[in-house]
Parts: structure tokens; C-alpha cells; sequence
């Protein structure tokens, strides 16, 4: 992270650039690209609303299914997880639609399109996959040549030491400020290496391993998955892990000073808060 | 402190009249024709980088007798209603032609015992749906490769026709064609040359069942079933598909979705 700007006025010890250029314009590409692909990939799941494992579908056994029945009191939605059975009407399985209640496994204010168009929704799915992809490497490059991945996502060996009062800290709502706010702490450092080096890979090479034409170039990959069922549930796994970490981390935003994280993320700037109430450490 | 309380509920508010402003948008922009030609663009370069990567003659990976299906679902139509086809059915195929036509030096026309007759290739291959399923079966065929070399392909030939005799009015329960057109799917010549781009008039052993395109179906094993015509009656040898039907290339094409089904 960048060091305080020789600019400013008095009081500069206060504000501090927190995220460099490169950052901030790579994560909000980033974080619109997974709000579509987010919501065109319930679409697509929308067209066969069942999950299995290995190379083909067992129709009869599925890991996972979100069906619509009807039932004396009208259009029922169940979700199915390993043979374990929900009542999710009015979410998953039947949902408002138009006005009226319709057979639907993710509910129409969640895909894109909000209606059903498997065709419109790859198309979005597939244009912002391309856009995802080639600004992740642009972000990848940048980090690794400008070593902000070893310098501030990989955690210091005292870092680690301190997790589990990092964690009670978190849970007390309690964050780092000052001096100590000027880098990430071990909690952040951790979620932020999973997001980026384990579930956005591991969603762009399940992603691949549906492709019938990337399966016959990379065989590989079905190896590696397990088959490209098994593929399109980690696929699914790893977006509902994304979707985790994201409600995580807006509520953290939210709670440690909004406008301040949200401006360090638009303009960089952040402001460190009053020493005097600087956690003692 | 309030103020910051007021900041926070603002913010909210303000994030989801935005959230609902783009749902609306993004319907608005789903089948809008420039941004549609937009979006198309992330498929052409799918279909530019996967042909760089694959290269004409890498084959779907195959599969043992124990991984096939035991019950491969049947999509798009499944019993189809056409007069024509109902007498060829009635007939067991014996009056059926396949039929080679277009810009080829020689027109063939082929009954199911000539196919037959002809050198034949069996694959046991993972067919994937658009709609995200799988199912893996055997199928045994003429290589395409096998017919077009028969036929002579003239240079001016850019793509194949497959004309089919199914009507497919029902695009899946949430869309109905006013007009209804009789299924038919184009590809190119390189897919058209790939060793397992064949004419299937056998699945898992057996000849096809009509639920399955009976008499016969093609198997294009790097791309989407719906690419994978059935109950084939005419192939036809094309400089460009602009004319034809809606003019992008097929029955689903012509429904947006993408000529290039290799992802």
C-alpha cells in the first residue's frame, strides 16, 4: 500500500492512499462482471434445474434440485440437497412472476433476463466471462509485478500467530484503526487469497470443462473435475461461495465505516480516524 | 453516531432503486438489436479461440459401455407429427432418401440399406444439452467426410444443410414461433471433415428410435445437441445460410441462440 500523499495539508498522518489505481478500477470491473454473471448463470441453471456428479446426468438421482409441484394449496417449490427435501415456495422452485405464482427454480428478480430466455442468458453469461477473464489477468499481472500480492495479501508469520483474536475482534465489530488500518488484517488477507487464487480459478476452469469443445482440446480437465457434471456442480459451489464471501465483505463495508471504504475504493483515499482512539497494539 | 446512520440508509436506498433500474435495463437490452450484436460478439470470439485451440481433427473424448446412459433423454421433438414423415415411418424408412444436393459435383441419393453399405464408424460419446445435462451413448454411422467425398464438394461450398422433416413449433413452453418451420442446422466444413462427424442410423446398438431422429441423425461431437440434427432428409451444400429460414444458421439460431455451439 502506498505511503501517505506528500501533498497533503496538515493532518495528512490521517489520510492515506489505500488502494492503488489498478486495484480500484480491476475490482469494480470485476464486481460487475460477477453481479451478470451471478444472475445470467441462474439463468442458464434455470433451464435444468438439477446438479449430479460424474461425467453424465442420473435424472433419477440428482445431488441437488430446486422442482414445483402442484399441491392442494396451489404450486409448491422444494429444493432438494443430498436426498434432504425443503419447502422453498416463493423462492426457489415457484415464485412470483407477473403477478401470479409460476414454476421457476431461482425467482425472476434474480436472473438475467428476468424472464426465461436460456439463449439471452448465455449470451450475457459468455460476453462477461470474456470480460471477467481478461481483467483478472490484467490484475494478476499488475500484482504480481508490482508484488502487491506478496506484499499485502500473504500473510506475515506474526500475522498468522494472531488469527484467533483477529476473528473475536470481527465478531466484536471491532477493526483496526490507524496505523494498524493501513493494512489488511490476517482475516481480509485470507478471504481476499481464497477469493482470488482458489474460487474465481476454480469458477473460470469448471466454467471451461462444460465446454464440449474445450473438453475434446484439454481432456485433462474432466479428469481433474471428476466429469463434466461434477464440473457444473463445483461450478455452482464455487458461485454460491462467491455469493458468501460477497455478503461477508459488503457487511464488513458497511459496519468498519462505509463511506470511508467506499471512497478508498473510488478515489483511494482513506482516513486513518483520531490516533487518540487508535486500538493501543 | 446519526449522521452516519442517515449515510447508511441512504446508501441502501439509493443501491437498490439503482439494482431494480438495471434489472429493468438488462430486459430492455437482452433482445435490443445492438446490444445484442454487443454481447454476439463474445461468442464469434469464442468460436475464433476455440478453433485456435483445438485444431480440426481433436477428437471428444470417447467412452467405455459401462458409462453409457441408460435412459438418454430425447429433446426438441420427440415424435414428430409431419404427414411425410408419418408415411416413411409407416414404411419402415424403405421409401426414404438421403438426399445430397446443392454445390456438389455429383447429387447422391442414398437409401438406409446403401448407407449401411457404407464404411461406418462407432463412437461412444458424452452429448451435452444447452440446457445443462448429459448423457453418454453409442452411436454408429457414415462419416460425413465419407459422403462429401462421394459427393465432390465444389470450392464455392462453405457450409452443410441439414434439412430435416420434423416441424418444431414449441420452443420449450415459454416461446411459440408464429410460423412454423420445419427444424434444419448448418455447419461448417471443417467440423463437416472431423473423423467424428458422422450420420448416425445407429444408437447404443440398435437402429434409432424415432424419439432419437429415426432414420437418421447427426453427431457433431464437439458442440451442442441442438446442433445435432434429426430425421435428416436433405444434406445440402451452401455458400452462405443469410437465406435461409431466419438466416442465422438454424432452427435455435434462428431463436437467438449461438451458430457456434462449442461451449
Amino acid at each position: 500500500m502506498a505511503a501517505i500523499l506528500a501533498t497533503d495539508p496538515p493532518g495528512a498522518e490521517r489520510r492515506y492512499r489505500r488502494h492503488a489505481g489498478p486495484v480500484r478500477v480491476t475490482h469494480w470491473i470485476n464486481a460487475a462482471c460477477f453481479t451478470l454473471l451471478l444472475m445470467s448463470g441462474l439463468q442458464i441453471f434455470n433451464a435444468h434445474p438439477a446438479l449430479y456428479v460424474g461425467e453424465r446426468s442420473d435424472f433419477e438421482h440428482p445431488t441437488m434440485s430446486i422442482r414445483a409441484h402442484q399441491s392442494e394449496r396451489g404450486i409448491v417449490g422444494e429444493t432438494m440437497i443430498l436426498g434432504h427435501s425443503f419447502d422453498t415456495t416463493g423462492v426457489l422452485g415457484a415464485s412470483r412472476e407477473g403477478g401470479q405464482v409460476s414454476p421457476r427454480a431461482f425467482p425472476s428478480w434474480i436472473t438475467i433476463p428476468s424472464y426465461q430466455d436460456l439463449a439471452a442468458g448465455r449470451r450475457w453469461h459468455f460476453f462477461f466471462a470474456w470480460l471477467l477473464v481478461l481483467n483478472g489477468l490484467v490484475y494478476l499481472a499488475w500484482g504480481f509485478a508490482s508484488r502487491h500480492f506478496g506484499r499485502d495479501l500473504l500473510p506475515r508469520r506474526a500475522e498468522l500467530s494472531h488469527i484467533g483474536r483477529a476473528v473475536l475482534e470481527h465478531l466484536r465489530l471491532r477493526f483496526p484503526r490507524g496505523a494498524a488500518a493501513k493494512r489488511y488484517n490476517v482475516l481480509q488477507q485470507l478471504s481476499y487469497l481464497l477469493v482470488v487464487f482458489v474460487l474465481f480459478p476454480l469458477m473460470i476452469l469448471t466454467g471451461l470443462t462444460m465446454s464440449p469443445g474445450v473438453d475434446s482440446a484439454v481432456p485433462p480437465l474432466l479428469t481433474l473435475f471428476g466429469g463434466r457434471q461434477t464440473a457444473r456442480l463445483i461450478h455452482f459451489a464455487a458461485a454460491s461461495g462467491l455469493v458468501l464471501f460477497v455478503i461477508v465483505h459488503l457487511v464488513m463495508v458497511l459496519v468498519s465505516g462505509a463511506w470511508n471504504n467506499l471512497r478508498s475504493m473510488i478515489t483511494g483515499r482513506y482516513d486513518l480516524g483520531n490516533p487518540e482512539t487508535t486500538d493501543a497494539r | 453516531m446519526p449522521g452516519n446512520r442517515l449515510h447508511r440508509r441512504d446508501l441502501l436506498k439509493a443501491l437498490t432503486a439503482l439494482a431494480g433500474l438495471a434489472m429493468s435495463g438488462c430486459d430492455r437490452l437482452s433482445n435490443e438489436p445492438h446490444s445484442r450484436s454487443v454481447l454476439d460478439a463474445a461468442n464469434s470470439l469464442t468460436y475464433r479461440a476455440q478453433r485456435l485451440l483445438i485444431g480440426a481433427d481433436r477428437l471428444a473424448p470417447e467412452y467405455s459401455e459401462a458409462e453409457i446412459s441408460p435412459d438418454f433423454r430425447a429433446n426438441g421433438s420427440t415424435d414428430p407429427q409431419d404427414e411425410e414423415y408419418l408415411d416413411l415411418v409407416g414404411n419402415q424408412f424403405a421409401d426414404w432418401r438421403l438426399k445430397i444436393h446443392g454445390l456438389v459435383e455429383h447429387e447422391l441419393s442414398l437409401s438406409i440399406d446403401e448407407l449401411r453399405a457404407l464404411p461406418a464408424r462407432t463412437q461412444i460419446t458424452r452429448h451435452d444439452c444447452v440446457e445443462g445435462w448429459s448423457c453418454i451413448g453409442k452411436w454408429t454411422g457414415v462419416p460425413l467426410a465419407e459422403i462429401l467425398s462421394r459427393a465432390g464438394v465444389r470450392p464455392e461450398a462453405r457450409f452443410v444443410v441439414f434439412h430435416c422433416a420434423d416441424t418444431l413449433n414449441d420452443g420449450g413452453g415459454f416461446w411459440v414461433d408464429p410460423e412454423s418451420i420445419r427444424y434444419y442446422e448448418t455447419i461448417d466444413l471443417v467440423d463437416a471433415a472431423h473423423p467424428q462427424t458422422i450420420l448416425a442410423y445407429d444408437m447404443n446398438g440398435k437402429p434409432l428410435t424415432v424419439r432419437h431422429g429415426a432414420p437418421l441423425r447427426l453427431r457433431l461431437e464437439r458442440q451442442l445437441g441442438y446442433k445435432m440434427a434429426k430425421y435428416i432428409m436433405r444434406i445440402e451444400l451452401v455458400h452462405s445460410f443469410a437465406e435461409l429460414h431466419g438466416g442465422r444458421g438454424g432452427y435455435w439460431e434462428d431463436r437467438g441462440y449461438e451458430w457456434y455451439a462449442g461451449i
